[in-house]
């Protein structure tokens, strides 16, 4: 237990002695996790209300897949992006293995299906003839679907963390096409990973602890808009 | 109205912000001009020791290059390098670099340095592996006092020279119940056998670096087979012409330069007490442990 207090008392001094290694890691976390959710969300959200409001043969099957999409193991992610992106492979003249940018590539396929499939539960549960009358008050179709996908904003929401949440604590897919190159595609969960196998497990909690707070900050953000009292 | 604008400024700045980060790391990754890029697949070993925390930087700077260390087990490592993927290795598994080398995927396979392979266990020592001097012996006692045995499993260098010892004791471990297989690194599979009090073969380097959490023995050291050698091995361009064939020679160079030798000689002392690695560039395997 006392490793717990030991890693926790670490967590706070290196983010308080601004370590720039520790630093330089949590930054790429959220960078390479945030715009990763971003892509995400045009994709998913853009997807995910077409198939929520539209009716066409298969469609079941559809939305099956979206909703298996959103346990697709990040591992089993990483390698097909892995295979994907080899110098020898498909895309190789890109030149983006063990890049950030492989990473957010990598991560943007876990979280999309999340966004994807929540968005579509969402815009489903809004009422059908909401539509209608949208319609019926003489709204564009562009309007009409702004209009339901703001009525359908704590959804929307929840979709936006559960993406971020997915795709910030992910480590199988961001050590395979990343590398864990030091200062380059190190990021917070696969130096949790290195630190531990290294036996430093208390530099591994602070680590995590630094993970956990700013999930929880980005998180608290995300919170206050979604909880945010409508305005009459 | 109201609430529309305000909900669509508050969208519109969190995408804003996050594109401008996604923005700043594109550019980051075209900094790297792209010949300059080095991948080096290696075992886990060189990197949980901390010896490449060392000895890339300076690589890095004395040369302008950069390099993608990929850390994994020394089969895997070689798989990369088979399939062009790599452009150098920094290995320990003799018999499969020999093999490597054989179907014509690398050039100029070098030695750089060793420190040995040691039977490590509960200080109790079940199996009294401690009275032998043989690896082979040890495990032999350690399969007849069915003690648990606790193995890497991954195809890397460690677990070749395991399954080596195996093979030269005679014992099938495979399917034992007292035979458990981990598929992790180094330094994870010791703390597995930490946790499970059970014997496992280790290499040096990482048994000195996780000691202090570990409360393991070192119970057999010393016999020839346990040398664990390290080669570094330049992929061949003339298989894979994608190969960064300049920076790879320019680093295997580099590992057995002068420079770093005597930094591997060194490495370790301040921090453990004895050195992780000796250097050997330029020696014979042969001669090697005597």
């Amino acid at each position: 237990m006392d490793i717990i207090f030991e890693g926790i008392k670490q967590a706070l001094s290196l983010l308080i002695s601004l370590d720039p290694e520790v630093m330089g890691i949590t930054w790429l976390s959220l960078k390479v996790s945030g715009t990763a959710t971003l892509i995400s969300l045009f994709i998913g959200i853009g997807i995910g209300t077409a198939v929520a409001l539209t009716s066409f043969p298969g469609r079941q099957i559809v939305v099956g897949l979206i909703n298996t999409g959103m346990g697709l193991p990040p591992v089993v992610v990483g390698l097909f992006v892995t295979i994907f992106l080899w110098r020898n492979g498909p895309f190789g003249s890109l030149e983006i293995l063990y890049t950030p940018m492989a990473i957010i590539i990598a991560q943007a396929i876990i979280a999309t299906p999340i966004v994807m499939g929540i968005t579509l539960a969402a815009m489903q549960q809004l009422p059908r003839k909401l539509q209608l009358q949208i319609l019926a008050l003489g709204a564009t179709r562009f309007q009409m679907v702004w209009l339901l996908i703001k009525e359908a904003k704590l959804s929307l929401m929840a979709a936006v963390m559960a993406g971020f949440g997915g795709v910030i604590s992910e480590v199988g897919a961001s050590i395979m096409v990343g590398g864990n190159i030091k200062g380059y595609t190190r990021v917070l969960t696969t130096a949790t990973v290195m630190e531990t196998s290294k036996g430093n497990f208390d530099v591994a909690i602070a680590l995590s602890v630094i993970l956990l707070l700013f999930a929880f900050a980005i998180n608290m953000v995300l919170t206050r808009v979604q909880q945010r009292k409508r305005p009459r | 109205m109201e609430r529309l604008t305000r909900l669509t400024w508050t969208f519109f700045s969190i995408f804003t912000l996050l594109i401008l980060c996604g923005a700043s790391t594109a550019d980051a990754a075209k900094v790297q001009p792209k010949q300059k890029n080095i991948i080096m697949a290696t075992t886990t070993s060189t990197q949980d020791t901390g010896l490449l925390d060392v000895l890339i930087p300076l690589f890095e700077k004395n040369t302008g290059y950069f390099v993608k260390t990929i850390a994994v087990g020394s089969g895997q490592a070689m798989t990369m390098g088979s399939k062009g993927e790599a452009d150098v290795l920094l290995v320990h598994s003799q018999a499969a670099e020999k093999k490597f080398m054989a179907d014509g995927n690398g050039v100029n396979r070098r030695l750089v340095m060793h420190n040995d392979f040691i039977i490590i266990g509960p200080p109790s020592d079940p199996a009294t592996i401690k009275q032998s001097k043989k690896a082979a012996d040890g495990f032999k006692k350690i399969s007849l006092s069915k003690s648990l045995f606790v193995s890497r499993g991954d195809n890397s260098g460690t677990n070749a020279k395991e399954k080596e010892i195996w093979k030269a004791a005679g014992i099938q471990p495979e399917g034992q119940k007292w035979y458990q297989q981990t598929g992790l690194g180094m330094g994870q599979t010791l703390a597995v056998a930490a946790e499970k009090k059970g014997y496992i073969l280790a290499d040096r380097g990482t048994y000195l670096a996780m000691k202090k959490n570990l409360g393991l023995d070192i119970l057999l050291e010393g016999d020839a087979v346990l040398l664990n050698i390290y080669h570094v091995i330049e992929v061949d361009p003339a298989k894979w012409p994608k190969v960064n064939a300049a920076g790879a020679k320019a680093f295997a160079d580099f590992m057995v330069s002068k420079q770093v030798q005597g930094i591997i000689k060194t490495f370790g002392i301040k921090k453990f007490g004895s050195p992780l690695f000796f250097p050997d560039a330029g020696k014979k395997v042969e001669d090697l442990g005597k």
